[in-house]
């Protein structure tokens, strides 16, 4: 298709979708606690996206190095929060959101 | 220091040593310990002010001197000092004070024998002693107020010494509260001779005898009154002679001589029961019988009468005050006399009479007779601290009862109390056969009195004199009613007997027969409360015939040595002279005629002015005291007696039927002229009402409301409201945690845009 070229625009405009989802996956879910972390690690990937984007865009490499440290981060934070979660279920026999709300005032 | 003044220091400090060690160590002393120490070491003090009087009064006399102990204030002439002043006046008082606290201890030791509070007890009556003791050995008017407040407090203390009778935790605050109305009128009197003793510059004071001029100090203030030196009234541009001086006092001109003479006998009134602030005293009969005997009967009632002593020099300048102490001394002693009559309790009644020679002594500091006034005192401390002893060893006796409707028949089983209570009574009453030298301890006192209230020129004389003869047949009356219906007839027993309610009754142990039909079940008391009985009946018989001639007669001069003022007395002034000479029955004053007057003026420490030229006004004038007034006091005594047969021995269902019937003399007599319910309507209600007012609307409403009430109430309300937001869901902390990042971002982003 003629004409039809990949610009930053589309990029960005993945990336604001996939963090609107994120967003929305954390406020509007009320089942599951895995779901908000999947939203989590969907945000971050939106940011990942953006900083590729703009780095080839700029024709830098900086946009990508921090990419890979989100990443890097963004595995390790997976990592302890699917533990917590772990102990979490051990403790309580259910990690659903709604019942998790301990510190009510 | 000299031996004597060594005892003096010992006599005032020791009693306050025994209350610190016996209140504060109760524990480790014990009951035991605590009475043995108080007890030994009054009885120590009182054997050395005993030494003092007798040596003053019938060896050598002492020369008036000071002892200071220390410095207290030093303000500029606002000088005090910790001081123990030794004149006849605080000699004879700590006499008075020291023997009867301490009989009154020993009797103590048999009459509270059965109380678990023993220690608290004893600690209380020598702390009374010891304040008592400050009062009357005070240089100036501050150690006099501290000596003041602190048998108040002992007072307030030893009514309320059974704190859990509600009557007597009532008895002992109106106590308080009644003379904290006559302190304040004290302390303005103090005030107000503060305000006008202040030195003039300029005026060499040393001419007057004032080496430091102190203007609470006694020796300054009396010496610029008699004087009439100049002072320097604060406020005031121009200095003026201290008689001269007026001020302003509520927006009227007053006085200043007189005015601080009503406020002193104000506080007078209040310590001393009198009229209109009396109404403490009979509820104070609440406390146990021993403190009855030693504070409101034989000493601290009496501190008014002191105080009034004391200043003498003030009284014998100032008319209007002196006017005032006559009246309402002698209301006071007919009044509380017509009261004693419809009294059931055996106290009250005793009480009651307290309160009537009280106004005795009063009204004859009033007219001048500032001598009859102590050698009063001086009786009475014996012969009523005898009576209230007494009743206390029947009311022992009964098993704590005290309505005399209840007795009875007392005498056969309690023969040594009725023999003692029948020589407090017939001291009391003034027994004695005038014209001779025969006659009890009140005989003498009483008709110094009388005859002086007779012999004055003031104006209300006569009125004084016509209220004591009534009160004095009163007196009899209701002295024999007492006796009567105590001792004599027939036992009546309680119909509401109590008797179960003392659980101590069983555990006596006196163990006496079953008593004989229309026999009271009475017991004697221990020999150890029967001894100081004794005592004071000793006291009560020769106290009068014994110290005449040093309060009044013959040694009076060398006896007072200028303590008190007696140039205006209208019967046994000094040197002999008095308006009615040497008169021929027993009672004669002088032992020669009128001295010249130059006599007068030249004598040292005479109260100058007014005082001594009434004095030598007098002297010009003398006759003979009339024989119908020497015989008076002796016919009303024995017209009360006659009368008491006959109502209460020949026929006892008179009275009964009288009270029952309740007629509205009765009933106007038994409810002590409704004084109570007056007061109780004027000053309780409304205090009582405002106070409601400032507890509930404005403590608990305003203050309490606004302050931390509602301090505390916001931040409840709004932590509560706070708390809501928390839901403890994740997502609502993660949309709050969004959405103020936006805010911020977005606010970040349009200020920088701008």
């Amino acid at each position: 298709m003629a004409g039809l070229e990949l610009t930053l625009g589309h990029y960005l405009a993945v990336s604001a979708a996939l963090f609107t989802i994120g967003v929305f996956g954390i406020f509007v879910n009320r089942k599951n606690i895995i779901v908000i972390l999947m939203s989590i690690e969907l945000i971050l990937l939106s940011v990942n996206i953006n900083l590729v984007a703009f780095s080839v865009f700029n024709g830098t490499i900086m946009g990508q190095v921090f990419a890979m440290l989100v990443l890097t981060v963004a595995a390790a934070e997976a990592a302890v929060g699917l533990a917590i979660l772990v102990v979490y279920f051990r403790n309580r026999g259910e990690i659903a959101v709604e019942d998790v709300n301990v510190l009510r005032g | 220091m000299t031996f004597q003044e060594i005892a003096a220091i010992f006599i005032v400090l020791a009693p306050g040593v025994a209350a610190t060690i016996s209140g504060l160590g109760q524990r480790v002393l014990g009951d035991k310990g605590a009475m043995a120490v108080t007890t030994a070491i009054v009885v120590s003090a009182a054997v050395l002010a005993g030494y003092q009087f007798f040596v003053h009064a019938f060896i050598a006399q002492w020369e008036p001197q000071t002892i200071v102990l220390s410095r207290w204030f030093d303000v500029d002439t606002f000088i005090a000092d910790w001081a123990i002043r030794i004149d006849a006046l605080s000699v004879t008082m700590m006499f008075v004070v020291t023997s009867v606290s301490a009989l009154v201890h020993i009797y103590s030791i048999g009459y509270m024998a059965e109380d678990p509070h023993r220690a608290r007890f004893f600690a209380y009556l020598s702390l009374f002693t010891f304040a008592m003791l400050m009062l009357v050995t005070a240089d100036n008017f501050i150690q006099l107020f501290f000596g003041w407040e602190g048998v108040g407090l002992a007072s307030y203390l030893l009514i309320g010494f059974w704190y859990r009778k509600p009557s007597a935790n009532d008895a002992a605050i109106k106590a308080f509260v009644v003379n904290r109305v006559g302190d304040f009128g004290f302390a303005l009197g103090i005030m107000a001779l503060v305000f006008m003793v202040q030195p003039v510059d300029g005026v060499d004071y040393a001419q007057f005898g004032i080496t430091e001029f102190s203007s609470i100090r006694f020796d300054t203030v009396f010496a610029v009154i008699a004087n009439n030196a100049p002072v320097q009234v604060i406020g005031q541009a121009v200095a003026m002679p201290i008689q001269d001086v007026t001020f302003d006092f509520l927006g009227v001109q007053v006085w200043g001589l007189e005015i601080a003479g009503i406020l002193l006998f104000i506080g007078a009134m209040g310590k001393s029961a009198q009229f209109f602030l009396h109404t403490w005293l009979p509820d104070a009969m609440e406390g146990p019988t021993p403190v009855s005997a030693l504070i409101h009967a034989a000493t601290m009632v009496t501190a008014g009468v002191f105080l009034v002593c004391r200043a003498s020099p003030l009284y014998a300048v100032a008319d209007v005050a002196s006017d005032m102490v006559t009246v309402v001394g002698a209301v006071t002693c007919l009044f509380a006399a017509t009261v004693g009559l419809a009294q059931n309790d055996i106290k009250r009644v005793v009480a009651y009479s307290t309160c009537s020679q009280l106004g005795y002594m009063f009204f004859a500091a009033g007219v001048g007779a500032y001598g009859a006034a102590m050698f009063h005192l001086f009786t009475h401390a014996f012969f009523k601290a005898l009576l209230f002893l007494g009743a206390g060893s029947v009311i022992h006796g009964m098993h704590h009862e005290q309505d005399m409707r209840f007795m009875g028949g007392v005498r056969q089983p309690m023969m040594l109390t009725w023999a003692m209570m029948l020589i407090g009574t017939l001291a009391l009453i003034g027994f004695g056969i005038p014209g001779t030298d025969f006659g009890f301890a009140g005989f003498f006192s009483k008709d110094a009195i009388i005859e002086s209230a007779y012999a004055s020129t003031d104006t209300f004389g006569p009125f004084a004199f016509w209220c004591s003869i009534t009160a004095a047949l009163l007196t009899s009356f209701y002295s024999w009613r007492l006796m009567f219906m105590t001792f004599e007839g027939k036992y009546r027993p309680n119909p509401h007997a109590h008797h179960d309610d003392h659980g101590h009754a069983d555990d006596h142990g006196h163990g006496h027969a079953a008593p004989k039909v229309g026999q009271a079940p009475a017991h004697e008391s221990p020999w150890v409360m029967l001894t100081p009985l004794v005592l004071l009946a000793i006291g009560a018989v020769f106290a009068g015939v014994a110290f005449k001639p040093q309060f009044l007669t013959k040694n009076a001069d060398a006896f007072w040595q200028g303590a008190i003022v007696r140039e205006a007395d209208p019967l046994y002034g000094p040197n002999g002279i008095h308006p009615y000479g040497p008169a021929k029955d027993a009672h004669g004053a002088g032992k020669e005629h009128a001295a010249p007057a130059e006599a007068v003026h030249a004598a040292p420490e005479a109260a100058h002015g007014a005082a001594a030229a009434d004095g030598s006004a007098h002297a010009e004038e003398h006759h003979e005291l009339p024989q119908w007034v020497v015989w008076a006091p002796f016919v009303v005594t024995v017209t009360g007696f006659l009368g008491a047969v006959i109502f209460y021995l020949l026929a006892p269902s008179v009275p009964r039927r009288m009270a029952a019937n309740g007629g509205p003399m009765h009933s106007f007599l038994s409810h002590k002229w409704y004084f109570d319910e007056i007061y109780r309507f004027v000053f309780v209600k409304g205090a009582a009402a405002l106070g409601d007012l400032f507890w509930k609307v404005g403590d608990k409403k305003l203050i309490d409301g606004l302050g931390p009430d509602g301090v505390t109430g916001v931040a409840k309300a709004g932590a509560g409201g706070l708390s809501k937001l928390h839901t403890g869901y994740i997502f609502h902390y993660a949309l709050v945690v969004l959405l103020s990042a936006v805010i911020f971002v977005a606010f970040v982003l349009f200020s920088q845009g701008r």
